[in-house]
């Protein structure tokens, strides 16, 4: 659902249209790396066509109603995350422009939303979910299956947020968020288990092409006289063992980060508070539809009033952590550039100390160098 | 470019406004929809103005009223929410016709309502009279980085190839005598949908390669640069200008 003009007052959709564009300007630089500097316009156009294009792909549910795709998940995943939230942008600024869907305004509030806040939770989610599941395909096609679960009604949220700051209309933030995550978390159901058989369909064609899973492949494996040893390693250099043990130490605390946010705080804020009371009081009218709409899956998901409150508070805490890991990132990423002027290749001895984990499998290397270079 | 390269919103025609340089019209709509954004929503009249401004424009474009109309309805969606409201709405409350609703519900309800429409207007307008090689290039020309653009033209060159890909799927599916009907049947889709990325990704691998080949080193060549005249800049900004002025009016008033 596209955001008009007017929905949100002008100094926010400016602050959000600022949010927008540097988070483009990264993403740029991101997608030379994630493609290749010459490759980066042809394939993140085709695969913005792609990402247009399975938008209109139906997806039947019952009774004549049916689905489509949103996609941010799906691009993460399969591309990547900068070329992923350039592809999506590129999608909604055309959509703006040429179909008049989405106001032009609530352009820098839409890509916010549905583009960059979709794409980073759910990759900051799958990358960590792939690091601490086994290393086989099933657990990738499980991890997207989380990423676009919680990456829908994230945005919901990070929307919900911004009309709290610059809505236009005067309904309570409590309402908005209960019905925007409510109906988002059932969105998200069907956005997850899509993106995940399409994951899993791509992955058993062509799992080069799934950016999430590279790191995955198998050892080349020779047999020499009955005995099964590893081929010699032809690819290329692995990358010095500093990179390694900072992103280790990286990805522990987002993990620790987003498990304090997202399950800690769950608990946390189970007394009633303003927000559960103005869920329970308004919620009937509305919410009886969707009761009627969802059989069983919201059950598993708890959207009662309650629960309800509670999981969003829940997923605000998850999404301040992505909000803040980006914000963080891009601090990180900017102040390494100025140095890496100077200091060009030489790794910070501070790092070589906690290398302990230097006994990783070779195709970790493979996938560290591939990403790291950040 | 030819007539296969038109989009369906684009409404050939010889008009002063289709003449424009397409950057001019780009800054023009942004200008005015920010200028109807930031208008206090009590100054009922001045939307009316800004509609009648529209009205001008769409007249000097020759863009038929029923279209403009028909092409509003992509609005809807927010027309039902903006309905609902004066429902929702905390604040005083008022009775119309027996209903009890917001007044802080209805005045939100108006303002998301007539901005949105506007800002769909002028969209429509810009849409109906620059082609979209033009809008790409306007966008260029308004200094949007070079690589977002191509990003840009090339999903909206081949939007069209994968969008005819993916029928072709359906229509294979449908010839074997597949038909989505509910739940059991996302796992066929859901393979098309990975099929038709790998074809995506795969295309854009051969472009690629194709472009190498022809000379491309990471830029395409500009071959109509265009110069504006000051005249030309001065009859695009004449709606927002306006537009402006009814602003600051409805703000003073």
């Amino acid at each position: 659902m596209h955001v008009p003009d007017g929905f949100i007052n002008a100094p926010v959709s400016a602050a959000t249209a600022v949010v927008a564009a540097g988070a483009i300007a990264v993403s740029l630089r991101g997608a030379r790396r994630e493609l290749g500097s010459e490759r980066a316009a042809p394939l993140a156009g085709l695969v913005a066509a792609f990402v247009f294009a399975v938008q209109m792909l139906n997806f039947p549910v019952a009774g004549g109603t049916s689905g489509h795709l949103l996609g941010g998940a799906l691009a993460a995943i399969l591309v990547g995350p900068y070329t992923g939230v350039l592809c999506v942008s590129v999608v909604l600024l055309m959509q703006a422009i040429l179909f008049a869907d989405g106001g032009l305004t609530a352009l820098g509030v839409n890509i916010t939303c549905m583009a960059i806040v979709t794409t980073v939770v759910a990759y900051v989610l799958f990358r960590g979910l792939v690091k601490v599941l086994p290393r086989t395909r099933r657990s990738v096609t499980a991890a997207s299956f989380v990423a676009a679960l919680v990456s829908v009604p994230a945005s919901a949220i990070a929307f919900t947020l911004i009309y709290a700051i610059g809505g236009t209309a005067d309904v309570s933030i409590g309402r908005v968020a209960t019905a925007m995550v409510g109906v988002h978390l059932l969105i998200g159901l069907g956005e997850a288990v899509i993106t995940a058989l399409t994951v899993g369909a791509v992955l058993a064609v062509r799992p080069d092409l799934v950016y999430g899973a590279r790191g995955l492949e198998q050892r080349l494996k020779l047999r020499v006289n009955g005995e099964l040893v590893d081929a010699p390693d032809t690819g290329p250099v692995p990358v010095p063992a500093a990179a390694r043990s900072r992103r280790t130490v990286w990805i522990a605390g987002l993990m620790t980060s987003l498990v304090l946010a997202g399950f800690v705080s769950f608990y946390a804020s189970a007394d009633p508070d303003g927000l559960e009371r103005v869920a329970a009081d308004h919620g009937i009218a509305e919410r009886a539809e969707e009761h009627a709409a969802a059989d069983s899956p919201l059950a598993d998901y708890g959207v009662k009033d309650v629960e309800g409150a509670r999981l969003s508070g829940g997923l605000a805490g998850v999404i301040g952590v992505g909000l803040t890991v980006v914000a963080g990132t891009g601090v990180f990423w900017v102040v390494r550039r100025r140095r890496s002027g100077e200091t060009s290749d030489a790794a910070p001895p501070v790092n070589k100390p906690s290398d302990p984990d230097t006994d990783t499998a070779p195709p970790a290397n493979k996938h560290a160098g591939a990403d790291t270079d950040v | 470019m030819g007539s296969g390269h038109v989009h369906r919103l684009y409404r050939h025609a010889h008009s002063p406004v289709h003449a424009l340089p397409p950057h001019t019209k780009l800054a023009a709509v942004l200008a005015f929809v920010v200028v109807v954004v930031s208008t206090p929503r009590e100054a009922m009249w001045a939307f009316g103005a800004y509609a009648v401004l529209l009205g001008l424009v769409a007249y000097a474009a020759r863009v038929p009223a029923g279209f403009l109309l028909g092409r509003l309805l992509i609005e809807v969606p927010f027309v039902a929410f903006a309905v609902l409201m004066p429902f929702v709405a905390e604040g005083e409350r008022v009775e119309v016709l027996g209903l009890s609703l917001s007044v802080n519900g209805l005045w939100g309800a108006w303002n998301v309502l007539a901005k949105g429409t506007l800002g769909v207007a002028a969209s429509v307008l810009l849409a109906a009279t620059t082609e979209l090689r033009e809008l790409l290039l306007g966008l260029q020309r308004l200094r949007l980085p070079p690589l977002l653009v191509q990003i840009a033209s090339f999903m909206i060159r081949y939007g069209d190839v994968i969008t005819d890909e993916m029928r072709r799927m359906r229509i294979a599916r449908e010839s074997r005598g597949f038909e989505a009907r509910g739940l059991r049947h996302w796992g066929v889709l859901a393979k098309s949908a990975g099929a038709l990325f790998i074809r995506s990704y795969e295309r854009g691998e051969r472009v690629h390669l194709a472009m190498l080949s022809r000379g491309y080193a990471g830029s395409m060549p500009v071959i109509d640069e265009v110069t504006v005249s000051r005249a030309q800049w001065s009859y695009a900004l004449a709606l927002p200008s306006a537009a402006l002025v009814v602003c600051v009016l409805g703000w003073v008033l």
